[in-house]
């Protein structure tokens, strides 16, 4: 049985990908915002009107919603409710899973449609995927190869405490 | 799960309370809400009922300062203690990196702490994880009331492996930093020590 999971990691090449798909995806929707998120909840990126938005919250909650609607799900013998979408007077959000592990959060207004936001979400979410996928292989490689760079390898318990001042 | 961001520079850990109802889990966090500078802090948010039980989950986010040049964050978790609200729970514990069992000192809640307790243990096998080989702490609560169980008691009964340890009054926030500093110190150790 596990202990300690191992970590989700993100490197610079991978979130750069990330952050261009998710820049493509909001221009071509018509969006107002696209976040990709964790299902664990931490944002992962985020990209478009961000400034006004509470960016962790959307995130954790998104993440918490995701995991509410899975348990109902599995309750009612589905595997899973992979699109949410919820209707704002404004505002529309559009939540769905990718490749099973992160979930990406489309915010639309009139601008845009349900329609336009659904089509563009399922071309994103392959690119998405395969720079998930990309990144799995990558931390696969270095954790095994005993990782070069360990950020944490060297802290001490002074390191620590000095969080806590 | 912790979430190593090499292109932020930022690494991300998940703590979640855990403890039967009232026992306090809540008040942790705005307590801890409180006496955090807001520039370390996001926002605090509450899933809670009209009664203010927690419903689903209380968050908070804190980004306490930088090692090695990385931002390290913290998001805090409460889950609703009230018995019948397991399947929440089961969600919350999801990507956990660090645990704090919060007791509840007073007597007449001592079954319910051992009760919680089990929960935690089987809610956690069920997802793969094992309690005795994560980042844990035992935060006794409510060490100002009247009614207590003694000490020995609850430590025989709730921390027979010795985790860290400590007492605490939520509401005034004695051993409330002693307690998240005593988990965020493991799972840095843990961090310390590699992925597996
Ligand atoms: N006297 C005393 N009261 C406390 C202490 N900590 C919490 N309380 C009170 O206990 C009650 C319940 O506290 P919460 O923090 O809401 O409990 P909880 O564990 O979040 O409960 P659930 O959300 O139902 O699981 C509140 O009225 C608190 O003010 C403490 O150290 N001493
Ligand atoms: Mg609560």
């Amino acid at each position: 049985m596990l202990g300690y999971q191992s970590s989700l990691v993100m490197y610079d090449e991978e979130y750069q990908r990330i952050v261009e798909i998710a820049d493509k995806l909001l221009r071509e929707s018509n969006a107002k915002a696209v976040f990709l998120v964790d299902r664990n909840g931490q944002l992962i990126a985020a990209t478009g009107e961000t400034e006004h938005l509470d960016t962790t919250s959307l995130a954790s909650l998104t993440a918490g919603n995701i995991a509410a609607t899975g348990g109902l799900a599995k309750l009612i013998g589905e595997k899973e409710f992979s699109i949410l979408f919820h209707e704002g007077e404004k505002d529309n959000i559009h939540i769905s899973i990718v490749g099973g592990r992160v979930i990406l959060v489309v915010i639309f207004d009139q601008r845009s449609s349900l329609g336009l936001v659904r089509l563009r979400v399922k071309k994103g979410s392959e690119d998405f995927d395969r720079t998930m996928e990309e990144l799995d292989r990558k931390s696969a490689e270095e954790a095994g190869s005993g990782g070069p760079q360990n950020p944490f390898a060297e802290i001490t318990d002074d390191d620590i405490d000095n969080l806590f001042r | 799960m912790a979430f190593i961001n090499y292109a932020a520079r930022e690494i991300n850990c998940k703590i979640v309370y855990y403890g039967p109802g009232l026992c306090g889990k809540t008040t942790n966090l705005q307590m801890i809400y409180q006496r955090t500078s807001p520039d370390a802090r996001g926002k605090m948010i509450s899933l809670a009922t009209e009664t203010e039980r927690t419903l689903f989950f209380d968050f908070l986010p804190l980004a306490l300062g930088d090692i090695r040049g990385f931002k390290t964050r913290f998001h805090l978790y409460t889950v609703p203690g009230q018995v019948f609200y397991d399947a929440s729970r089961k969600l919350i514990l999801k990507g956990v990196d660090g645990v704090v069992f919060v007791a509840d000192s007073q007597e007449e809640r001592l079954d319910a702490n051992i009760e919680s307790l089990e929960n935690l243990k089987d809610n956690l096998e069920e997802q793969g994880y094992d309690l005795e080989k994560i980042p844990f702490v035992i935060q006794y609560n409510k060490r100002d009331l009247p009614n207590q169980s003694p000490l020995d008691e609850l430590q025989e009964l709730l921390n027979p492996d010795q985790v860290p340890e400590f007492e605490a009054c939520a509401l005034t926030g004695e051993g409330v930093f002693e307690t998240l500093k005593a988990v965020a110190k493991q799972i840095l150790i843990e961090l310390k020590k590699g992925r597996r």
